[in-house]
């Protein structure tokens, strides 16, 4: 059952986008959010939502599997809606005790719906499309000018990586405790909020040792292959911002302008 | 390659039995050594003393001809002998399969033309080139365990130390890393240190080390070492099936060798007496 968590996971592929440098893709990202949050009027929506459907047909990366990410988000994303539905003033149609709906609220949850479809959709891209060390090696680089300030841009890099290395791994033991405890009787599912909160505590404290311990080893791993913090270290890749990326550069700032032009438009 | 020199070590000073106690060992260059002992006999702990991870209390240990308590050699003792551990999952610390093997020479600074060349040569040797765009976690655990060999491998290492590493692993991923070592041996000429307790697994190295209690008590070929059946027990450790077998029917009084290692041997034995 917690498999099915995608988000945040890679989906390998040799895409264009899968090409694009991690750096850029970031960067690239970012103007995709604050497109996604200019956006205004239904014409500047639909732009930006055949964008996506487009830079999601360019990735390889299967609609389904996309689509998968939204799941875990689908409870949030509806009351987001009915609170905008309902609570928004404006020209009634329906009335009930402090319920009411409105067309401004219809329009309101529309738009919150919209809005938040676009953001997980856009940003998981980014993660399908971007292996985690790729992926922390674009932070890496793009924080870099903070090294000097101090900030430990390698070692919060490093941290990260095996943070995304390990969600799987720990998924499937989280996995395999619950099985475990629910053998012998332990009840995940009944009961109301503390009841289901107090029965995690089984789950958690072997979670965390077992988290503890493999810390532990991981660290021994990596003294053994000469780990030694991010000086003098070299990359099997080293990342290049190529022609490419200044052309997806465009197109990205093309839908900023697009999006902005929608919203005068319509 | 390796050489202790009356090697003594325990974790704290307060605790009263040493948990190596005065080991003399020494490992040629290109030999395939196994290290067995039930659980507790201090052989992981041995282990960790080959690249300096643990430094002896009393003694020495040479890697190469350099103490390791040499600290400006750490990085070349480290890179001269490799270690894979028994959990595969713990010691991958990449989401793809390449850029794990790739990060030792990537700590070591190896220009990247470099790393690519020996990435490659890494995952084709142990034969998972096929592999190198997967995610680990997608593995089996006997390919994982050899993304692990190859991500030591990558460092070019002269010698590799394997802490019981198929013991987490079905029959089937014990035998693809038992062969893996093996080939590393013969066409690598690579010094293999295996430590395990599985029996049958020790028989193909040219030499048994028995650790029990915290000292070596034997050192000769698997087969000179498994056909004193009494003795290995005596040390909680078993011998192999049809050694057992030997054992058993030389008790009953029937005319079998007792240094027998494989089933092909045993066959061979066996009809040579009812004949």
């Amino acid at each position: 059952m917690l498999k099915d968590i995608t988000l945040g996971q890679y989906f390998p592929g040799n895409s264009p986008l899968h090409r694009l440098d991690a750096m850029v893709k970031i960067v690239l990202t970012f103007v995709f959010l604050s497109a996604v949050f200019t956006a205004k009027t239904a014409l500047a929506y639909a732009a930006v939502a055949a964008f996506t459907v487009v830079i999601i047909m360019i990735s390889g990366v299967p609609f389904k599997f996309v689509v998968k990410g939204l799941k875990p988000l689908v409870a949030f994303i509806a009351f987001t809606a009915v609170l905008n539905l309902l609570m928004t003033s404006g020209t009634v149609i329906w009335q009930w005790g402090f319920l009411r709906l409105t067309y401004e609220g219809a329009a309101y949850a529309v738009q919150m719906l919209a809005r938040i479809v676009l953001l997980v959709l856009g940003t998981s891209l980014l993660t399908y499309t971007t292996s985690p060390i790729a992926l922390t090696d674009g932070i890496e680089r793009l924080l870099k000018p903070f090294g000097k300030m101090g900030l430990p841009t390698h070692e919060l890099a490093m941290m990260m990586s095996i943070a995304l290395r390990f969600v799987p791994t720990l998924l499937e033991e989280t996995d395999k405790i619950m099985k475990a405890q629910m053998a012998r009787g332990a009840d995940f599912q009944s009961g109301n909020l503390l009841k289901r909160a107090k029965a995690l505590i089984p789950l958690l404290v072997p979670l965390f040792i077992s988290a503890i311990r493999r810390a532990e080893e991981l660290a021994t791993a990596m003294d053994c292959r000469c780990y030694r913090g991010g000086n003098h270290r070299t990359r099997l890749s080293e990342a290049k911002v190529t022609a490419a990326d200044y052309a997806a550069g465009c197109v990205f700032a093309g839908l900023m302008t697009l999006v902005i032009f929608a919203n005068k438009v319509g | 390659m390796i050489k202790t020199e009356n090697l003594t070590f325990k974790y704290h000073s307060e605790q009263t039995e040493d948990i190596l106690k005065d080991i003399n060992i020494g490992v040629a260059d290109g030999e395939f050594v196994a290290v067995l002992g039930h659980n507790g006999s201090g052989k992981s702990t041995l282990a960790k003393h080959f690249n300096a991870i643990l430094l002896p209390k009393g003694g020495s240990v040479a890697v190469g001809g350099i103490d390791t308590r040499d600290e400006h050699r750490l990085y070349d003792i480290r890179r001269m002998v490799g270690m894979v551990f028994q959990n595969p999952d713990n010691q991958i610390v990449a989401t793809i399969v390449e850029e794990d093997v790739a990060f030792a020479p990537e700590n070591l600074g190896v220009p990247s033309p470099e790393i690519r060349r020996l990435v490659d040569w890494a995952l084709e040797t142990v034969g998972m080139s096929d592999y190198k765009r997967h995610a680990p976690h997608l593995l089996s655990g006997g390919q994982k365990q050899r993304i692990a060999i190859a991500g030591v491998l990558a460092m070019k290492p002269k010698c590799i130390v394997l802490d019981e590493p198929t013991a987490m692993l079905d029959p089937i991923g014990r035998r693809e890393v038992v062969a893996t070592l093996k080939r590393l041996n013969k066409e690598e000429g690579i010094t293999i240190v295996l430590i395990t307790h599985n029996m049958d697994e020790a028989t193909v190295a040219d030499r048994v080390i028995v650790m029990n209690d915290g000292g070596v008590v034997m050192d000769a070929p698997p087969r000179q070492v498994f056909s004193d059946v009494e003795r290995i027990k005596s040390y909680g450790l078993d011998v192999p099936q049809v050694t057992e077998l030997m054992y058993a029917l030389r008790r009953e009084g029937i005319d079998v060798p007792a240094d027998v290692l494989t089933v092909e041997e045993a066959m061979e034995a066996l009809s040579e007496v009812s004949h």
